[in-house]
């Protein structure tokens, strides 16, 4: 488990907010895509942001677009994961997808500020912050396994070579 | 407190119970990929493996762009047949079979209780049988082929119950553009959604699927009907294999419930660009178009094409208006052909296409020009979608769009039936 400053926004981030539609046809690094994370929505996010921070947001994250960059940015940007109330669908699927945790926990979201040391306890299901403890259903192993892999890809890879 | 559907299908296979916002992984019964085959064995290919793990469960229709309108098209449907030949995958429907969705059907894949995997966006259809049905990207449908393993959020439900009777002239097209209209393209995001009540019950296999189809146009992860005697009579001429039939439970836990009285319903039609833009047909009738498109996955069944034939028998399409007929298999394109249906389009003046996609996806057999206005009965109407970038695409029942094909110009249904 890693430890992380929580960053805060609302209900409705959208995956334009998060990575803007003119880069999506610009093949990136995964650096410079970090560099360019949550621009219309948080300037300050990209310099300040470091690895095992965690984002925090109320309904229907990354909602808009099916680019996957949306989620590769956040994860290239070292984000341990996002806790949502909610998340658009293909969000939900590209985050796991592309080896970014997405949570689900409106508790969590009610609770903690921007600036709380938060960390997460996957298999068990549990946000832990300044003494409180939020809990979601816990990740089953195969997709720990996808996330831990870095993506679905990687992860089909390698379960094969145990084949 | 009870399970609903989604719920009680994947505890049973993720082998314990399970409860709306986990994810867990399963093994589904089927997967269906189209034309989008070439791409997925390309990822495939990256993996590096030499076979698919289960190839009796990969179903595969050629229907988006058949017969290949030019070589690219002609080279992926090349690729697929070679990959279906090396793999022995037994499920594939070649040019000549129709809409994927509605192939799968026929075929009696879709089953009560089973659970299927389609890189569609319109897999959702299936649940009209009782199924768990779900879109997928490329991505994970290669890694499905090799590892015959998906995980799956299951999801939270809106139950939408229908009551009242269909009035003349208004069709279960009207109903689900209507709750589109009122709730938003993404009221069910991520949910499944559950249609219920005793309209519902009322309604024609071929209409549920209708509902189901369209439910992914809010978002949708699965749509739902209890199987019910009608389901069974349909099972009864088909199923292939063995079901289990699988209901909510009385007192399952619904995200929301909505309702909806249709006794009072008009014809309506959704209006550019986004199929939320819903309005009574009233509201825009006298709108000018040019061309007019009876089938696609949603309305081109056996029953949509008789109420269209209905209108059209004896008279002939405006001359402004192209009009294509495109039945969603070759079954339907048989059966209409015994009924006589298919000589009351010509002498209409209709074009009938070959079952398939055909123009619904914009790639060929009716592409519109530049400011061309389309009114058809497919489930998609954004921007561009069937040809030039500021051309329009209206959505409407089959009655609406033979009515309107009459006029030339989009017309109420009910003066004609
Ligand atoms: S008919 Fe249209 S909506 Fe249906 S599968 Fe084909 S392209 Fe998709």
């Amino acid at each position: 488990m890693s430890k992380g400053k929580v960053w805060k926004y609302g209900d409705d981030v959208n995956t334009d907010v998060i990575y803007a539609g003119k880069y999506t046809y610009q093949q990136l690094k995964p650096e410079e895509m970090a560099a360019r994370a949550l621009e219309d929505l948080d300037p300050g996010f990209a310099k300040a942001v470091k690895p095992g921070d965690v984002i925090v947001a109320g309904k229907n994250f990354g909602c808009g677009s099916s680019r996957e960059q949306a989620a590769a940015c956040l994860r290239a940007a070292g984000v341990q994961a996002v806790v949502a109330k909610s998340f658009a669908r293909i969000y939900f699927r590209n985050a796991i997808n592309l080896g970014l945790p997405v949570l689900q926990c409106a508790e969590a979201v009610d609770q903690l500020n921007a600036g709380d040391e938060v960390e997460i306890d996957f298999a068990g299901g549990k946000i832990l912050s300044g003494g409180r403890v939020f809990t979601f259903p816990p990740l089953p192993e195969s997709v720990i396994g996808i996330l831990e892999a870095g993506g679905l890809l990687e992860w089909t890879k390698k379960k094969h070579q145990f084949r | 407190m009870g399970l609903t559907f989604s719920e009680k299908v994947l505890s049973r296979k993720a082998g314990r119970p399970v409860r709306a916002g986990e994810v867990i992984t399963v093994a589904p019964d089927y997967y269906l990929s189209h034309d989008n085959s070439s791409a997925i064995i390309g990822e495939f290919k990256k993996l590096g493996l030499k076979k698919v793990v289960a190839p009796g469960k990969i179903v595969i229709v050629l229907d988006h762009i058949v017969p290949a309108a030019d070589e690219k098209y002609a080279q992926n449907h090349k690729v697929i047949r070679e990959f279906v030949a090396e793999q022995g995958i037994p499920n594939f429907y070649d040019i000549h079979a129709g809409v994927c969705h509605q192939v799968f059907s026929e075929a009696s894949f879709a089953l009560p209780g089973r659970v299927i995997m389609g890189s569609d966006s319109h897999t959702t259809t299936y649940g009209a049988f009782g199924a768990f049905s779900a879109g997928i990207g490329r991505t994970e449908m290669a890694s499905l082929w090799a590892t015959d393993e998906i995980w799956l959020r299951v999801p939270e439900t809106l139950r939408i119950e229908l009551s009242g009777r269909l009035p003349h002239g208004v069709y279960s097209k009207d109903v689900i553009l209507k709750i589109i209209g009122d709730n938003g393209a993404d009221r069910a995001n991520y949910e499944a959604v559950e249609f219920a009540g005793p309209a519902a019950a009322d309604l024609s296999l071929a209409s549920r699927m209708v509902l189901t189809n369209m439910a992914a146009e809010m978002g949708a992860k699965n749509g739902y009907f209890a199987p019910d005697d009608k389901t069974l009579d349909w099972l009864k001429a088909r199923a292939k294999g063995d079901y289990e039939i699988v209901r909510s439970d009385p007192d399952a836990n619904y995200e929301a419930v909505l309702k909806y009285d249709v006794s009072g319903l008009e014809p309506q039609i959704a209006c550019p660009h986004t199929v939320d833009n819903v309005k009574p047909v009233t509201a825009v009738a006298g709108k000018p178009f040019h061309q007019a498109l009876i089938g696609t996955c949603t309305n081109g069944r056996l029953e949509d094409l008789e109420v269209a034939a209905r209108i059209l028998k004896g008279k002939k399409i405006h001359p402004r208006v192209r009009t294509l007929v495109l039945p969603a298999s070759r079954e339907v394109y048989l059966d209409a052909l015994k009924k006589g249906l298919i000589e009351i389009f010509l002498e209409a003046g209709c074009v009938i296409l070959n079952p398939g996609c055909g123009p619904c996806l914009g790639a060929h057999e009716g592409i519109l020009a530049p400011g061309e206005v389309v009114v058809g009965t497919s489930n998609r109407n954004f921007k561009g979608r069937m040809g030039g970038r500021d051309s329009e695409i209206y959505l409407a029942s089959p009655a609406t769009v033979a009515a309107s094909a009459l006029e030339g110009k989009i017309t109420d249904p009910r003066t004609y039936l």
